[in-house]
């Protein structure tokens, strides 16, 4: 007989799964003992904050929704004795003046030139902005010579209406300009060829930019004083972006030049431009521009804050492109020097693509500025979006207790849109750039 | 071997390739450039001015201003006070805003700088939520929020809100005791700047007694004791033998007003709302950047050598996190600073209001007030700069 007992065996095939760890010591719980209430100190700070959300969070939140009205034509709707109700936010009163704060009083019929406005500029951030977009350097051309000349004819219509005396003098401007080209060249004993291209490139530029803005498209002409709202708003940042970051560049490269005139000139203007507040240079664009001009010349009133704003952010710009150029290794200089390249060919080949790139966040950070910054034109009497909220809060036919607060809420909303989304793209943009130093 | 001495010196070029001759071109074409703009400028300005028939110089400064001013500092009334009285009391209320503001943005803005980097979840991101919202909406924007939202919804004077302690809040603004100084009050200033000289010498000899002995004084507490319990100390010492150096002027509710004691202007509440919170956020990325920028082996180090926690942060981290905060500090400062030129937006009157705003409409005179408003910021700015590049110089880390 075989004597193997059939004693019951037991090998386990499979391993077993392990116990779920205490739950004092993961999952939820854990995790707010954890980072909530470590100790005696950090219950008493989350008590505090719980506290101070209860006390400022539901309010809001009854305020700017549960309370708010949404629909309504006047004032009736966001007023109590008139069987609306006062309590929340009068989105309604938004909804009603939305065209105002979009377009200022821009003629109601021509609009659509605005949205194409619109439609451009996003146009050129993206193609700008986004790191992958084929052809930036077309992207360039187009933001800082197109589009504005485009944007340019879609708002005021075009159709400057120059006259022949004025293409009289630019065809002798010209001719004089490549002239000088051909003498330097012949002067320098280099080749002709170049400098009659650089030449002439530079006024087929310009004669062809003033050509479209003499050309009649047949757009009706609507004045800069009916422009408003975020029109303006956007209008006063893209004017600074276009001319501050060319004309930072050159700030920034007079700055760090070894002749001594150019650089004292960059500082001077740099340091007295970052010395005081925008709304002194506001003002003195407003009241002192007109008197250094010829008695018989004019400049719009809306051009005298764009000229001001664009100063004003070129030289914070300035400080950062130095930055960049501060940090490129010295390498960079002295081997772009040993292989024969003359400064601008250095600048613009070799420093300036690095070290623009590595200023990029920046950039961002200036841009962010100066978009808040574009708020301050309201106060020497431009139509912007502030102002425009300013102008409809006193409106009588929406006259209730919540129309100020609903209206700076609106724009409090739109700015953070604008900046907060600026400012996730510098952080994504640094956390690439910093991509390529980690190993 | 003279051979190639010969080749080597090199052939005889156009002076015009010669860097330095065409650096001088450069320069003189751009000074060209900069006299002519001024001088077309000056030309015109000249031209326009007579035109308009506005007269230039400094000589209206001496005029009578003939405007009254909310909140001034100093003497000023309509009928008596120049238009330099005026740039003065603007001057001053920029100051004062500047100051007070600064004091309240450095302490908010590290409590809040320190909370994003605590390990309290729901702190660090109430914090983070903090810094994100009042950094990305434009300071005007806050500003007429304050003014216009929270202030505008302040009851009228005769239903004041009673806060006890002498405080009042209504439409008008905040009313609190005034104090009366007594003729003896200047016992109270010597007594005090006798604590102050008192502290820095027995700062010095506790500093060092460590250096020598290593014992510790408790610092501290005795400046604490010196420069706050000193005057104290005397002044109710004073007044039990009653000849009470400092009163105060407690504000009374009238059937419509309140009358006495000090007014504080909803303007200046709302200007100062706005700086402070506004700065704060970006004081507490300064913050939270020089704290992270002291390395993890520092603290480590100072753990291992026996510090305690508090030691640690006082003497290890914060004097290396100070040398990284300071700069960016100090230009915050000056943003707060520039930034109180908004002022104009809600009618407070600073230099910017009263100086740019009202004498310049009343005089015409743009030139000279801008460049005297522009001339004080930029004052400001440089003075403050050079201060801060001598103590960049000083705590610089000296390597070898």
């Amino acid at each position: 007989m075989n004597a193997t007992v059939d004693i019951p065996r037991f090998v386990r095939a499979k391993q077993v799964e392990a116990l779920p760890p205490p739950n004092l010591a993961r999952g939820p719980i854990a995790w707010i003992r954890e980072n909530l209430f470590s100790g005696p100190f950090n219950t008493i700070l989350t008590l505090a904050v719980f506290y101070l959300l209860y006390v400022s969070v539901p309010p809001l939140v009854k305020f700017l929704f549960i309370d708010a009205v949404w629909t309504g034509t006047d004032r009736a709707a966001c007023r109590a004795d008139a069987g609306g109700s006062e309590s929340g936010a009068c989105w309604a009163f938004i909804r009603d003046k939305i065209n105002y704060f979009v377009y200022g009083s821009y003629t109601i019929s021509e609009r659509w030139r605005v949205n194409i406005f619109f439609a451009l500029l996003a146009l050129g951030v993206v193609w700008l902005l986004w790191l992958k977009a084929p052809r930036r350097d077309l992207g360039a051309v187009y933001f800082f010579w197109v589009f504005p000349v485009a944007a340019y004819i879609l708002l005021t219509g075009g159709n400057a209406d120059f006259g022949g005396r004025f293409w009289l003098g630019f065809a002798i401007f010209g001719a004089l300009l490549i002239a000088l080209f051909a003498f330097v060249a012949a002067v320098l004993k280099t080749s002709m060829r170049p400098a009659l291209l650089v030449g002439g490139g530079i006024v087929a530029v310009i004669g062809i930019t003033l050509a479209l803005v003499d050309f009649d498209f047949g757009l009706a002409h609507v004045p800069t004083s009916l422009w408003g709202g975020i029109l303006v708003t956007l209008l006063v940042a893209t004017v600074g972006i276009v001319v501050s970051l060319p004309f930072g560049i050159v700030l920034a490269l007079g700055r760090r030049s070894k002749l001594p005139l150019v650089r004292l000139a960059s500082v001077v203007f740099i340091e007295f431009v970052r010395g005081v507040p925008l709304i002194t240079v506001l003002i003195m664009a407003n009241t002192m521009l007109p008197l250094f001009l010829p008695g018989d010349m004019t400049v719009d009133r809306l051009l005298r804050p764009l000229i001001g704003t664009a100063l004003f952010a070129s030289a914070y710009m300035a400080e950062v492109v130095r930055g960049g150029l501060q940090a490129m290794p010295k390498g960079q200089y002295e081997g772009a020097m040993s292989l024969g390249l003359n400064y601008p060919q250095m600048m613009s080949l070799i420093i300036l693509p690095q070290a623009l790139r590595i200023v990029i966040p920046g950039i961002v950070n200036t841009f962010i500025g100066l978009f808040k910054d574009t708020s301050l034109v309201a106060i020497v009497g431009i139509f912007d979006l502030v102002k425009t909220i300013e102008a409809s809060r006193i409106d009588p036919n929406w006259a209730a207790p919540t129309i100020g607060i609903t209206g700076y809420a609106f724009a409090a909303l739109f700015y953070f849109i604008f900046c907060f989304g600026m400012s996730r793209y510098s952080l994504g943009v640094e956390r690439r750039l910093a991509a390529g130093q980690k190993r | 071997m003279q051979t190639i001495a010969s080749q080597t010196s090199p052939p005889k070029k156009s002076f015009l390739y010669d860097p330095k001759v065409r650096g001088i071109f450069y320069q003189v074409v751009l000074v060209a450039a900069i006299v002519f703009l001024f001088y077309v400028a000056a030309t015109n300005a000249i031209e326009n001015l007579q035109r308009a028939k506005i007269a230039s110089g400094f000589g209206f400064l001496s005029n009578t201003a003939g405007f009254d001013i909310s909140q001034t500092l100093v003497q000023f009334s309509a009928a008596g006070g120049s238009y330099g009285d005026a740039f003065l009391v603007g001057l001053l209320n920029t100051l004062i805003v500047s100051a007070i503001g600064i004091v309240f943005t450095t302490i908010l803005g590290f409590l809040i700088g320190i909370a994003r980097l605590s390990r309290n979840w729901m702190v660090a991101k109430v914090a983070m939520v903090y810094v994100e919202v009042l950094r990305n909406i434009p300071l005007l924007v806050q500003l007429l929020f304050w003014y216009i939202a929270v202030l505008g919804a302040l009851p009228q004077p005769r239903n004041s809100l009673e806060m006890g302690a002498g405080f009042y809040l209504n439409s008008r603004g905040l009313f609190m005791a005034r104090p009366i100084y007594a003729s003896d009050a200047w016992v109270l200033i010597a007594v005090l700047a006798v604590g102050l000289v008192g502290t820095f010498v027995y700062r010095r000899w506790a500093r060092k007694q460590q250096e020598q002995t290593g014992r510790q004084y408790p610092v501290g507490k005795v400046t604490l004791a010196l420069v706050l319990g000193l005057p104290v100390l005397t002044w109710v010492l004073l007044a039990l033998a009653g000849a009470n150096p400092v009163s105060f002027e407690l504000p009374r509710k009238g059937t419509f007003n309140l009358t006495g004691g000090m007014q504080i202007l909803p303007e200046f509440v709302a200007l100062l709302l706005g700086l402070v919170t506004y700065t704060a956020a970006f004081i507490a990325e300064v913050v939270r950047a020089g704290i992270l920028a002291v390395s993890k082996g520092q603290t480590e180090a100072a753990s291992s050598l026996g510090l305690t926690p508090g030691q640690t942060l006082r003497l290890v981290v914060i004097p290396q996190a100070m040398r990284v905060i300071i700069p960016p500090l100090t230009s915050q400062y000056l943003n707060l600073t520039k930034n109180s030129s908004l002022a104009v937006a809600i009618g407070y009157p600073d230099l910017v209001q009263v100086f740019m705003g009202t004498v310049l409409n009343q005089t015409g005179q743009a030139i000279e007030v801008v460049v005297i408003t522009m001339g004080v910021y930029l004052t400001i700015s440089l003075v403050t700069s050079f201060v801060m590049n001598i103590y960049n110089r000083r705590v610089a880390i000296v390597e070898r």
